[in-house]
């Protein structure tokens, strides 16, 4: 695929590069068509603006901070706080750390929101373009491939302190036990991509305490709700112990967000109300039982 | 001493354009229409795994009769072109109307640079909030833009398609209503087609659904397509393995 320098335009021919291209993958493209489009430095040319550390940063670019992944009866979850943090200062309230990335897939983001939130932007548009082009969507193992390459593109901006850790949930369709075709895959900085084959898993700043918590809470067989009760009650502990984490904010009617993936409904965000509805629970339970 | 040969350029166009129009000719026809849930396209298509008709934008999609390998180069640099737009600046920002005039140049460039032109005829189309924002674009292979009000038909015998619709068209229909308007009207086309002679062959259904939250094009196969289409052509495709029939869009695609 060569770079052609003019890119199409409205009113323009498409450039030979566009109809001759052999590559199903966006990213790709996006490297040899429009590199200054690249999240992070994942283009490679030029010479990259190197933050020496993040620490030098003055105010901190927000951080995203804990997302919890829990499998159920025929399906899985996401679920994250909405709070991004600046140093010691609350930088949003009310961020969306958790997003439906195909049919069938969701991601959430812990780290450098910035980079994360575009790095899932690019995710999301690759999932998408392989299945226009091919005309079938990528296997769920070839979806957190992808996302596994791009992780590793961001390690030197890792390396400088801006890491972002992203949570894989997805349904697998070729499952041979459909109950158990919801499936976790976390990742490390470096691109490491792990099968959470326990069935729950966190990441984040509160992941420690989140983890703790469903450790004791988990059950496989549960159904979805039961599922989503045990997520946010999680998340609840999370944010007990640890101050970059938002626990549900009842006044500001700010609640934990849930995305759930099953073979009938494929992934959904969970309606805010029902959401509300969770969170509420989960707090007047709290209100007699502090330690849940 | 030879002379060169020489050829009028009115010569020359005219050549390239009834190649073109021969080859197109050749194919088996599509036809796209708007209907009171968005836009419908069905195409006769044999093969379950080559499609005519794809998606390519969360609002857009695409129809093709003439060569295959050519309107799959266009519908890959399109879905490019899109995806990169969308990318730079907002998914908002991508639209039919813009698709159409990048294909319309790119189909021009090549009629008159290119020895040989594309033999194809493609369709755009964009499902908009209400029927009225619904687009339909015809390029033809000279990179001739159109836009289509109601319908269009494209490929092997398109005038008594189009006359059939003409006939027939009605607004607002519903998406069972539309697709046996579309199915009556391709078989008024395949009489002395080279075909089994008798009706319509294979069908590839394909819908943008104004119902459908982020990505709106759906392909009707299967059991849901079976359901559509009236009893007597029995249509026993087998689903792709592709996408899974997605049993919850179909009841809201009913009642529209």
């Amino acid at each position: 695929m060569e770079h052609t320098p003019s890119r199409a335009m409205p009113g323009a021919t498409l450039p030979a590069a566009y109809l001759t291209a052999e590559t199903s993958s966006f990213t790709d493209f996006l490297r040899a068509q429009a590199p200054h489009l690249l999240p992070g430095n994942l283009g490679g040319v030029g010479e990259p603006v190197r933050a020496r550390h993040a620490s030098e940063l003055n105010p901190q670019p927000p951080h995203g901070t804990t997302i919890v992944a829990v499998t159920f009866d025929g399906g899985v979850l996401i679920a994250g706080d909405r709070r991004a943090t600046s140093g010691n200062l609350i930088a949003q309230r009310d961020m969306e750390k958790v997003f439906v990335t195909d049919d069938y897939s969701a991601v959430g983001i812990a780290g450098t929101a910035g980079l994360a939130v575009e790095l899932v932007k690019l995710f999301t548009l690759e999932l998408s373009h392989y299945e226009k082009i091919e005309g079938v969507s990528l296997s769920l193992d070839g979806k957190t491939n992808k996302l596994a390459t791009m992780v590793r593109g961001n390690l030197d901006v890792a390396m400088a302190g801006l890491a972002v850790l992203p949570l894989f949930v997805g349904f697998d369709l070729h499952a041979q036990d459909p109950a158990k075709a919801g499936r976790i895959v976390s990742y490390d900085v470096v691109g490491g991509r792990y099968e959470e084959r326990a069935g729950f898993h966190s990441v984040g700043s509160g992941s420690l305490f989140a983890r703790s918590a469903l450790k004791k809470l988990y059950d496989p067989g549960s159904d979805a709700a039961t599922a989503i009760r045990h997520a946010v009650e999680a998340l609840y502990d999370a944010a007990d112990d640890d101050s970059a984490t938002g626990g549900p904010d009842l006044a500001r009617k700010i609640y934990p967000s849930v995305v759930t993936i099953t073979a009938a409904d494929g992934a959904v965000q969970l309606p805010e109300e029902e959401a509300a509805e969770v969170a509420e629970s989960v707090v007047t339970a709290r209100s007699s039982q502090p330690r849940g | 001493m030879t002379m060169p040969l020489y050829a009028s350029p009115e010569q020359l166009m005219r050549d390239r354009s009834e190649y073109a129009r021969k080859g197109i000719a050749r194919g088996r026809s599509v036809v796209a229409l708007k209907y009171s849930g968005g836009v419908l396209f069905v195409a006769e298509n044999p093969s379950t795994a080559l499609h005519k008709v794809s998606e390519i934008y969360a609002r857009i999609g695409f129809a093709a009769a003439g060569r295959h390998s050519e309107y799959e180069s266009l519908r890959r640099g399109g879905i490019r072109h899109v995806d990169l737009w969308g990318y730079a600046n907002d998914p908002r920002d991508v639209s039919a109307r813009q698709l159409a005039i990048v294909y319309a140049q790119t189909l021009a460039s090549m009629f008159t640079d290119q020895l040989k032109p594309f033999e194809v005829e493609i369709c755009v189309a964009e499902v908009g909030a209400t029927p009225e924002g619904d687009q339909l674009y015809r390029l033809t292979y000279d990179g001739s833009i159109v836009d289509e009000p109601q319908f269009l038909a494209m490929g092997g015998q398109v005038e008594p398609i189009s006359s059939t619709m003409k006939e027939t068209y009605q607004e607002g229909m519903s998406l069972r209503e539309a697709v046996l308007f579309a199915v009556k009207a391709l078989s008024s086309g395949t009489s002395g087609n080279g075909d089994n002679g008798q009706g319509v062959g294979k069908l590839e259904v394909a819908v943008l659904e104004r119902s459908r939250p982020r990505r709106a094009f759906r392909r009707i196969e299967g059991a849901a397509l079976a359901a559509l289409l009236p009893a007597e052509a029995d249509q026993s495709d087998e689903a792709t393995e592709g996408e899974p029939v997605d049993p919850k869009p179909e009841k809201g695609s009913e009642e529209s």
